[in-house]
C-alpha cells in the first residue's frame, strides 16, 4: 500500500491576469482579486521581487538537489514556488464562481433536472479547471500527497474545500457529523481508519479539525439528557463527545443553552484533538515534531475563523481532567 | 597537465564549501522569506479569499444560510484530496450535506458498529429532509487497492483493513463475473462494483426505504476517473413500494 510520494510542481499554470481577463469580463472584478492578494500584484516592483525571489530559490534548489541527489524529496522542491503560486493564482480558478449569484440547484421532482446540473457542472469544471491545468492533474493522477488531514463536519454550509480554499490535492479530508474523533480504545470506524491512512501511509504533516457555529451534532449532544426521543444513531455517535459536554455544563451552567452549545463546539474540537492523541502512532509523530495538531472554528453568522495548535508538551489526554494547552491562537475576520 | 590538476584540486573544495548549511546562510537572510511550508498561512489566505470573493458579495444568502440550511443532496466521497465533490461540481455552501470517508463506503445498518454513517444518513434524511443520495466512486482509489490486496500476511492495518472490508461483496462479485481480470481493469471494476455495493446498504436503512417508496428520495451513483477526466453515473435499478397489510 505505499503510495510513492512525489509532488508537482506548479500548481496553476497562468499567469494571473491573463486568466483573469478570460474568464471575468468585469474590471472591477480583476481590481478586488488584487486587493485580497497579500499585496504583490499592485507594484511592478514587487513583481520583479518576486521574480527575482523564484529564481534564486530555483537556484537554492538547484544547488541543494546536486548536493544530495539521492536524498531529495521532490516534494521539497516544488513547495516553495507552490505556495506562494498557490496564493496568487488561487483568485482566478475561484473568480468564475463568484461571477454570478449562487445558482442553486432547483428544487423539483424531475429527475432529469439533477442529472443535467451535475452534468453541467462538472463539464465546466472540466473545461475551466481540469483541462486548463492538465499536467498537474495528470501528476496528481499518479500519487497524492496532501499536506492536510482535516477533519471536519459534513454540515453543507462548512465544507473546508470551499471555506479554506482547498483545492484537489492539498487535503484529505473526513467529514461526519459535529467532526468529532473518537478515541483508540472505541474500537475501529471510518473515522479512524482514514487517520490511519492519512498519518501513516500519506504521512501529512497537519492535522486540523475544523469546527462550526449552530452545529445540530453538538446541539445534540448537548441536549441528550433532556430529550427522550432523541435519534439513537446520533445519540450513538455524538456521545464521543461527552467529555466536552461535561467540561462545558461544569463551567458554563449560567449561561444560556446557545451559548453553552457554542461553547461545547469549541470544547468538542480540543476533545478531539486529544483523542487524536491517543493513538500511539499519532502521538509519536507529534513527538518527534513529524505532525502537529491544529483546531479551527469557523463562525458562519459572521464569517470569521479562529484557529489554534495543540501545544503537545503541556498537554496529557491521560489526565482524568483531560489537560491540555493550546498555542499560537489567532482570530481571523 | 598542471592546470588540470590545479582544477581538480580546487573543485572538490568548492562543492564541500557550498553545502546545504552554508547556502541557506547565505541565501535566506537575503530573501527574507520563509522557506517552508506554512500551513497557517496557508488556511489564512484560504479563508480570506473565500471572505472577500464569496462571502462579502452574497451576504443576504449566506445570511439565510447561517439561520437554516436546506441542502438538496447527502453525497459520499471518499477522503481522497483529489476528489472533492466541491471542486468537482463547484457546489455552494448550503447544497450539499456531505460525508467523506476512505473509498466512500456506506455499511450496512448498525447501530453498534456503524454509528457514524448511521447518524449522518439518519440526520440527513429526518432533519434536512435531502431528496438525493450520492455515493460517488473514484480512479485510484487507496482503499479499494487495500480492498483488493486482501488478506495480506504481510502487514495488516488495524483500522483501514476493518473498515474496507465493508466492500468485500463487490470484490466478489467482480471476482466471480471477471475471473481473469487484474490490476488497472480488476481495480475499476471493484471501485464501480463498490459503489453499486453501497447504493445497496443504503436501502438497508428504514427511513431510506421510506423515503424512496414515496418517491421523495432517490440514491444515485457516480464514478470520476481522474486519469480522463471523467464522471459518469452509475443507477441501481430496484422497485420499492409501500407495504400493504393484508387483511381478513
Amino acid at each position: 500500500m505505499a503510495h510513492s510520494i512525489l509532488r508537482s510542481s506548479h500548481l496553476y499554470k497562468s499567469e494571473l491576469p491573463r486568466s483573469t481577463s478570460t474568464i471575468s469580463n468585469s474590471k472591477m472584478n480583476f481590481s478586488e482579486i488584487e486587493q485580497t492578494h497579500l499585496g504583490f500584484l499592485n507594484s511592478s516592483n514587487l513583481y520583479k521581487q518576486l521574480d527575482l525571489h523564484f529564481r534564486m530559490k530555483d537556484i537554492f534548489l538547484r544547488l541543494q538537489t546536486s548536493m544530495q541527489p539521492s536524498g531529495l524529496n521532490p516534494r521539497d522542491k516544488s513547495n516553495l514556488a507552490l505556495r506562494l503560486q498557490a496564493s496568487r493564482d488561487q483568485a482566478a480558478l475561484v473568480q468564475e464562481t463568484s461571477e454570478t449569484t449562487p445558482n442553486l440547484i432547483k428544487n423539483s421532482d424531475d429527475d432529469r433536472l439533477s442529472f443535467t446540473e451535475m452534468k453541467n457542472r462538472f463539464l465546466s469544471f472540466k473545461k475551466q479547471k481540469y483541462l486548463e491545468n492538465l499536467e498537474h492533474y495528470q501528476e496528481l493522477a499518479q500519487a497524492q500527497a496532501p499536506k492536510f488531514l482535516v477533519i471536519s463536519c459534513a454540515d453543507s454550509r462548512v465544507c473546508p474545500s470551499y471555506i479554506l480554499g482547498f483545492q484537489p490535492g492539498e487535503a484529505f479530508v473526513v467529514r461526519n457529523v459535529a467532526n468529532l474523533v473518537p478515541p483508540f480504545e472505541n474500537g475501529p470506524c471510518e473515522t479512524n481508519a482514514a487517520l490511519e491512512f492519512s498519518v501513516n501511509t500519506l504521512q501529512v504533516e497537519n492535522i486540523l479539525v475544523t469546527g462550526h457555529s449552530c452545529c445540530g451534532g453538538i446541539q445534540a449532544l448537548m441536549s441528550m439528557e433532556d430529550e427522550e426521543n432523541s435519534s439513537s444513531f446520533i445519540k450513538n455517535w455524538v456521545v464521543v463527545g461527552k467529555a466536552a459536554r461535561s467540561t462545558t455544563k461544569a463551567t458554563t451552567s449560567n449561561l444560556s443553552f446557545d451559548q453553552q452549545c457554542k461553547h461545547c463546539e469549541k470544547e468538542s474540537i480540543n476533545n478531539s484533538l486529544l483523542n487524536l492523541l491517543t493513538y500511539p502512532w499519532i502521538e509519536e509523530r507529534v513527538a518527534k515534531g513529524l505532525l502537529t495538531l491544529h483546531g479551527g472554528y469557523y463562525n458562519f453568522v459572521d464569517c470569521t475563523y479562529e484557529k489554534w495548535t495543540l501545544d503537545y508538551q503541556w498537554s496529557n489526554p491521560k489526565l482524568e481532567t483531560g489537560g491540555y494547552a493550546i498555542k499560537n491562537r489567532e482570530f481571523w475576520s | 597537465m598542471s592546470k588540470d590538476l590545479n582544477k581538480e584540486a580546487i573543485e572538490p573544495r568548492l562543492v564541500e564549501e557550498l553545502d546545504q548549511t552554508n547556502l541557506e546562510k547565505i541565501i535566506t537572510p537575503v530573501l527574507q522569506l520563509p522557506l517552508t511550508f506554512d500551513p497557517i498561512q496557508r488556511i489564512n489566505d484560504g479563508f480570506k479569499h473565500f471572505k472577500i470573493n464569496e462571502f462579502n458579495k452574497h451576504p443576504e444568502y449566506f445570511q439565510k444560510l447561517a439561520e437554516k440550511q436546506k441542502p438538496k443532496f447527502l453525497m459520499f466521497a471518499c477522503s481522497d484530496s483529489r476528489v472533492s465533490p466541491t471542486n468537482i461540481f463547484n457546489l455552494r455552501p448550503g447544497e450539499a450535506f456531505m460525508a467523506r470517508n476512505i473509498a466512500n463506503m456506506v455499511p450496512a445498518f448498525d447501530k453498534l458498529k456503524h454509528a457514524g454513517v448511521g447518524a449522518i444518513i439518519e440526520y440527513a434524511i429526518l432533519a434536512l429532509e435531502v431528496e438525493v443520495i450520492m455515493v460517488i466512486g473514484h480512479s485510484r482509489c487507496g482503499g479499494i487497492s487495500r480492498l483488493i490486496s486482501l488478506p495480506d500476511e504481510e502487514t495488516s492495518y488495524d483500522f483501514i483493513d476493518r473498515w474496507v472490508s465493508i466492500g468485500e461483496p463487490a470484490k466478489a462479485k467482480v471476482l466471480a463475473e471477471h475471473p481473469n481480470a487484474t490490476g488497472q481493469e480488476l481495480q475499476t471494476l471493484v471501485e464501480k462494483e463498490s459503489v453499486m455495493n453501497s447504493l445497496g446498504n443504503l436501502l438497508s436503512y428504514p427511513y431510506v426505504r421510506l423515503g424512496i417508496a414515496n418517491k421523495k428520495l432517490k440514491v444515485l451513483g457516480g464514478y470520476y476517473d481522474f486519469v480522463c477526466g471523467k464522471f459518469q453515473f452509475l443507477d441501481v435499478h430496484h422497485h420499492i413500494e409501500q407495504t400493504t397489510n393484508i387483511q381478513e
